[in-house]
């Protein structure tokens, strides 16, 4: 269905090009998504469904905006790109890190199509990559579970072992331990982006070992709902998530891609677009935190917003020297800030996380 | 000795969607029949009873629908490979794959409601009571209600004529046709009874253990249910250490990743899978008993006329 639905638009697409049919001056801007899951109600390809939909608001209606989600990464993703670049979108969107040479491979063939990719590292002519800074929220997750745990162990439910999570494990635990030195972070890898089972077991897991506040790198909205059953807290990632743990959820990272969409998309539109390397954070409003639960208490939601303020400020940086790893060898000089080249090949645990991590 | 009852309360759990899924099928093959569609029923379980409960805010009955959902899905599966004669394996498979996509399609609108699941028991008196009261009182009444079946499907293919009957008619179907049996008749039966316990471990997912819809939410039970029933040379029992052996390893390993230990994480997931088929092995090594336990006419088409 699917593929006859892009025999139609490319169909449409042909007869706009035929002489006499051309007018293509009232024409909206075309713009084209690929997303790696459903949307969905919470997660990663939801946010990325939500900026589409800001964008298409701020846009007015100059531009239409048509996505395509489960695609696969592999040669399925390359076959959705191409047709997306051959129906006549102008600026394509490819959300997720597989789709990295796909995107790069169908970027040759249309010049004169942008593309951005989200995750990824390589960037061509008309080629951009884009990213968020997830560990700067990840650190004022962190200073809140410091904050509300009475056992002092927080549990963290992650998928698999790579730079990005173990990032995200890092700044939560330095950020835990800022407000609460005696604070420790326990793990748990499931070896699945999502499997809701699998999350609530380890999820419940963490709890039966003291874990009072829970977060999770996963997709599912089950981490948040054990902490609800539990009657323990949780700090949710990607979406806010509050309505599967009213009382649980403290607070959410929360990704904004809508601001940094309708800057790619107007300045495509106007002809000034460049494939860029963007990686950004609170400042630039990709990483938000959802409103905090009213168990927060007034001066620990000063203190986040403080920190936040100074993140986003350029005042503060979540891994500044000194960083200790959890076998006390140190990793970065007291004072340093710690570059994005090393942040990006992350594979240490710092002081506080329990455990080894899986090489 | 408290953190041991919360382990055991976990593997309950968390076996409880396999022992269900499994004795189903158990029964079905040993009918002769071979239904590898237990995944796409129980997402269709779990989808179905989801929307209900949702639409009507009645969980249990969200169950029945879930189960009712699951065997009629079953009986196509049935049309076809015992009226039509299909191969039962290619059937199975398409069930599965029909079975992922349609949960989807029909849970689509779904994926963000919350419901209020069926919650854990909480006896007053009884679920407090130290040690016991978390072993035996406080587990969700699908736990129990597993267990029920599990001494239920015991009895009636042990101890029952109709169990007999089911069996004769899995050793095989032209003697049991012979002496008067209505063969395809009984074989429906059991598989529809397959599809809805596989709709009841869906909707166990669905409604109690992880209270919420979303495509592929059972992540593979039904593929690890299937492989239980043979790896338990087709004995109740079995299934049911077999369910809570795999449960409880993946919690161990779980518990071990959150104490520290040092093993790839990696390899400690596949410890549930290595684990469950080497006990399962070693318990059931007996080739004579193998034999003796596995329906002989397992996965064969049956004509009456012939």
């Amino acid at each position: 269905m699917l593929h006859n639905h892009f025999r139609a638009a490319l169909l449409v697409a042909l007869v706009a090009c035929v002489p006499g049919s051309v007018h293509a001056a009232d024409e909206p801007f075309k713009v084209g998504y690929v997303y790696v899951s459903p949307i969905g109600d919470a997660g990663w390809t939801f946010q990325h469904d939500q900026g589409r939909k800001e964008m298409e608001k701020a846009l007015g209606g100059k531009v239409v905006s048509k996505y395509v989600e489960s695609v696969p990464e592999g040669a399925d993703a390359e076959r959705v790109i191409r047709e997306l670049a051959q129906s006549g979108n102008k600026i394509i969107f490819t959300t997720s890190f597989g789709y990295m040479n796909p995107t790069l491979k169908v970027a040759k063939t249309f010049p004169k199509t942008d593309f951005e990719h989200a995750t990824g590292y390589k960037t061509d002519a008309n080629v951009g990559v884009y990213n968020a800074r997830f560990y700067e929220g990840r650190y004022l997750a962190g200073q809140v579970a410091g904050k509300m745990t009475k056992s002092n162990v927080a549990g963290y439910v992650a998928a698999f072992p790579i730079p990005e999570v173990v990032m995200g494990i890092n700044a939560f635990t330095r950020g835990m331990r800022s407000v609460n030195p005696k604070a420790e972070v326990k793990v748990v890898w499931t070896n699945s982006w999502y499997d809701p089972g699998r999350e609530r077991e380890a999820a419940d897991t963490l709890m039966s070992q003291g874990a009072d506040v829970l977060t999770h790198h996963t997709d599912s909205t089950a981490t948040v709902q054990a902490a609800e059953a539990k009657k323990a807290y949780a700090i949710a990632y990607h979406s806010d998530m509050s309505k599967y743990g009213p009382n649980a959820q403290l607070t959410a990272v929360t990704h904004q891609w809508g601001a940094y969409y309708t800057k790619a998309v107007s300045d495509a539109m106007s002809g000034t677009w460049k494939p860029g390397n963007v990686w950004g954070g609170i400042k630039e409003g990709m990483i938000k935190m959802a409103p905090f639960n009213p168990v927060v208490p007034k001066d620990t939601q000063d203190l986040v917003n403080k920190t936040a303020a100074d993140i986003g400020a350029g005042k503060f940086h979540p891994f500044t020297g000194p960083i200790k790893d959890n076998e006390g060898k140190e990793r970065l000089a007291a004072g340093k800030v710690i570059s994005d080249a090393e942040l990006s090949k992350m594979d240490y645990y710092v002081e506080g996380v329990q455990g080894k991590l899986p090489k | 000795m408290e953190h041991f009852a919360t382990l055991v309360a976990l593997t309950l759990a968390a076996g409880t969607p396999l022992v269900f899924a499994a004795l189903g099928e158990l029964v079905v093959e040993k009918s002769g029949v071979l239904n590898l569609g237990v995944e796409g029923m129980m997402l269709t379980g779990a989808v179905v009873s989801f929307i209900v409960a949702a639409n009507t805010g009645h969980p249990w009955i969200g169950v029945l629908a879930g189960m009712a959902a699951a065997a009629a899905l079953s009986i196509a599966f049935a049309v076809l490979a015992l009226s039509l004669m299909a191969n039962q394996v290619a059937t199975g498979l398409a069930l599965s794959l029909f079975g992922v996509g349609l949960s989807a399609f029909i849970g689509l609108p779904y994926v963000s409601i919350v419901i209020e699941g069926i919650k854990p028991l909480d006896i007053a008196g009884l679920s407090d009571l130290p040690m016991v009261g978390k072993m035996l009182f406080a587990h969700s009444p699908f736990v129990y209600l597993s267990l029920l079946l599990f001494a239920g499907v015991h009895y009636f293919l042990q101890r029952t004529r109709a169990g007999l009957i089911v069996r004769a008619v899995g050793e095989s179907p032209s003697s049991a046709h012979a002496i008067g049996y209505p063969v395809v008749r009984i074989r429906y039966l059991a598989v529809m009874f397959g599809g809805a316990c596989a709709g009841l471990g869906g909707a166990y997912m669905a409604v109690a253990y992880t209270p919420l819809w979303t495509e592929g939410m059972t992540a593979g039970r039904g593929w690890i249910a299937l492989a239980l029933v043979v790896f338990a040379t087709w004995k109740p029992w079995r299934v049911v250490a077999g369910a809570y052996l795999f449960g409880g390893v993946t919690l161990a390993q779980f518990q071990a990743q959150a104490l520290g230990a040092t093993l790839p994480s990696q390899v400690l997931s596949m410890l549930p899978y290595i684990a469950t088929i080497v006990v399962l092995a070693l318990i059931s090594r007996d080739a004579t008993a193998i034999r003796l336990n596995a329906p002989a006419s397992l996965g064969k088409p049956y004509h009456p006329e012939s």
